[in-house]
């Protein structure tokens, strides 16, 4: 074979550069002809939005970039702003009250702050496959190391709480080995019970040990009530929900009716009447004297009424799994728990990952209901002190207008959150 | 093909006795008699909704029997849970659409009941896993979700995966019906060498070729009645029952 370096005079001994493609379908003006302005409605249309978008951001601008933000009240706002410009002093002069609230103390602030930040580090490992395992110890901590941090108080309380949980999870581990499943979550419920309730007389007698300094529920505020309620709820209510979706489809019945009856009430109950029964009503049924904490009474509420709406995604998941994926796990001899956990939950929880977002974005939104059971998270601290107070009276858009974007920002997160998940999930399909 | 290797030993590997199956007032199943020795190969053949489905689902306890009795390795199947969980992890059992687990690998198909159900270390199942690939001649797949494969390769993976909690009898209900032709011999052959392994066997199926070749009885089922049983030659040539003639000329008359 002659080698490539022998001139003949007929071989090319470079390739050919690639011509470039035809100008009308390629560049900018490709582009926009094949996008904007394919025909001569659709040009209308593109000219009409751009027109909308124009009028948007002409009023949009002016107000942001010319607003003031160092102010001490509306009517210097409305001395020192010459034309259009929002009046967002109020919203640099009210920092904290929005992020925490009236009466969470000024120097504890960083507690709350500090939980928030490590909130992301709980959730990572939970979130995101390629993050360490180890850090799952750190997400089981976090709850506890969370209430203490928010709600202050000796360190001996969530410690008891954690215990309590270590303690009936070693009961049900060891009874359930020897006497089953139903002695061994019995067992666990009563070895925590022991715990909790000795724990607590301890924790009692001791409320300076290590502590820091004790902030009670009502003291709650702003939008880190939404945070706190947001992220309780939704990881409450999904194990719940699970819970509920299994039982519903199981087969004995009355486990099957108490779920269909809990769904199908709570379903059918708007949730401000829940919160309203939070609020006042399960005051009756409570021992006089008791005092029942409102935050979790609330949180009680809301998980219940996010559950049952989960519960019903699932089992939308679990009907869309074929017979044939219970009859392998069956006939292979796996167990009921087993089978669940290892082939079905799995499928169905993915194909119910949109459905389960839809209801979290939603509850994340409704925490802001508890307004109106005069707590005061964002939108009732706007509502009230802010928009009360002489120096702030009138200022809405620039105060709805930041509380949309703390939202937006959340639910977005969650929703671009959910969108990566089931792409990374989508690998055993083609 | 190894004649000596496909003994049939006398010991019972399944009986059953006098079973009926309702499906709400609707008899499916009636009066069934069977025992199967160990190292038997029994193709049970018969029209659609005769019941034959059923029937090796009640030997697994995947159907429950209202009357009657089924053993199975000696172990009289009743509703008590411990009881159905040792039968199944001792019969495995083929669907016609395979009902791999779609969200794990071939091989955490493979390895997952060992591991769940026989606790076995992950390791060793790993490599048991790996053997039996091997065998259904697929192990480079191992590392594929089940929607990557053929048809074909995915009931040898089904096959595969019962073959990993080393069972003592084999169902098969129907593996090749739901695969295309070029597909279905490649299944069969791995049948044929697990039947020379000296595999007991339970298929239901409509390849007579592979029942000639490799069953030692075929049964006849219609309407939930076991109509006829006979040795493949006997069963094929010399039929009694004016049903399995029927069915015969049916299936093998085009
Ligand atoms: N879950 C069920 N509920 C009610 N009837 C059923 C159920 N499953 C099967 N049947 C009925 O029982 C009869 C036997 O069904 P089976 O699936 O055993 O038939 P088959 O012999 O396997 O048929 P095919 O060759 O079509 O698979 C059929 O008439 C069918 O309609
Ligand atoms: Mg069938």
């Amino acid at each position: 074979m002659p080698s490539r370096d022998t001139n003949v005079a007929f071989v090319r001994t470079e390739f050919i550069e690639p011509s470039p493609p035809p100008s009308s379908t390629q560049g900018p003006v490709a582009w926009m002809r094949e996008n904007l302005f394919s025909s001569i409605p659709y040009s209308i249309l593109t000219l009409l939005s751009i027109y909308f978008i124009y009028t948007l951001l002409a009023g949009l601008l002016p107000w942001l970039f010319g607003g003031v933000w160092d102010t001490s009240s509306i009517r210097e706002c409305r001395e020192v702003i010459e034309g259009t410009g929002g009046c967002f002093s109020v919203l640099s002069e009210r920092w904290n009250q929005l992020l925490f609230g009236i009466s969470y103390p000024q120097n504890a602030y960083w507690r709350p702050a500090l939980a928030f930040v490590l909130l992301f580090v709980a959730a990572a490992p939970v979130m995101f496959p390629a993050v360490p395992r180890q850090l799952l110890v750190f997400t089981g901590l976090y709850p506890f190391l969370a209430f203490w941090l928010i709600w202050g108080g000796t360190i001996l309380a969530p410690m008891v709480g954690l215990l309590g949980f270590v303690a009936g999870y070693m009961a049900f581990v060891q009874l359930e080995k020897t006497n089953g499943f139903a002695a061994g979550f019995f067992g666990g419920i009563v070895a925590a019970l022991i715990v909790w309730l000795l724990g607590g007389f301890i924790s009692g007698a001791m409320p300076h040990f290590i502590a820091l300094e004790a902030v009670a529920s009502r003291n709650m505020g702003g939008f880190m009530l939404n945070m706190i309620l947001g992220t309780v709820c939704v990881s409450l209510s999904l194990p719940l929900g699970i819970a509920l979706a299994l039982g519903r489809q199981s087969d004995l019945l009355i486990i099957k009716w108490i779920c269909v009856v809990f769904i199908e009430f709570i379903r059918g109950v708007p949730l401000i009447t829940l919160l309203f029964v939070a609020n006042v009503v399960l005051a009756y049924f409570l021992p006089p004297g008791t005092n029942f904490d409102l935050i979790l009474r609330v949180i009680i509420m809301i998980t219940m009424f996010s559950a049952a709406y989960i519960a019903e995604v699932i089992r939308g998941g679990l009907a869309a799994l074929p017979r044939g994926q219970y009859e392998a796990a069956d006939s292979l001899g796996l167990d009921y728990a087993q089978s669940m956990r290892l082939i079905i939950l799995p499928q169905a929880l993915k194909i119910s990952i949109p459905g389960i977002v839809n209801v979290a974005v939603g509850l994340f939104k409704d925490t802001t209901l508890v307004s109106v059971i005069s707590m005061f998270d964002l939108v009732g601290m706007i509502r009230g002190p802010i928009l009360a107070s002489t120096e702030w009276n009138g200022v809405y858009w620039e105060l709805w207008g930041f509380a949309s974007l703390l939202f937006f920002v959340v639910c977005y997160g969650i929703s671009q959150y959910s969108q990566w998940l089931e792409r990374q999930l989508a690998t055993d399909h083609r | 093909m190894a004649e000596a290797q496909m003994q049939v030993s006398d010991e019972v590997a399944i009986s059953i006795q006098n079973m009926n199956k309702w499906y709400g007032s609707f008899h499916v199943l009636r009066d069934i008699d069977l025992t199967v020795y160990r190292g038997e190969r029994i193709v049970i053949a018969g029209p659609s909704g005769s019941g034959k489905s059923t029937l090796i689902r009640c030997i697994n306890a995947l159907e429950e029997h209202q009357k009657g009795s089924i053993t199975v390795d000696g172990t009289l199947l009743s509703s008590d849970i411990k009881n159905i969980d040792t039968i199944r992890s001792e019969v495995g059992m083929c669907f016609q659409h395979f009902n791999l687990f779609p969200h794990l690998t071939i091989l955490e198909n493979c390895t997952l009941a060992p591991i769940w159900v026989r606790k076995t270390p992950q390791k060793e199942a790993e490599e048991t896993a790996m053997h039996f690939l091997e065998k259904v001649k697929i192990p480079e797949q191992a590392d594929k979700y089940p929607g990557q494969l053929s048809g074909g390769q995915q009931q040898r993976v089904a096959i595969a995966r019962s073959l990993c909690m080393r069972p003592r009898i084999m169902l098969f209900d129907e593996p090749t019906s739901a695969l295309d032709p070029e597909m279905i011999s490649e299944v069969l052959d791995t049948m044929v060498q697990l039947a020379e392994e000296g595999m007991t066997m339970i298929c239901v199926t409509h390849e007579m070729g592979f029942a000639r070749k490799v069953a030692n009885r075929v049964i006849f089922m219609d309407a939930g009645q076991i109509v006829e049983q006979n040795e493949p030659e006997e069963f094929f040539e010399n039929p009694q029952n004016e049903r399995t003639k029927l069915f015969l000329s049916q299936i093998l008359g085009h």
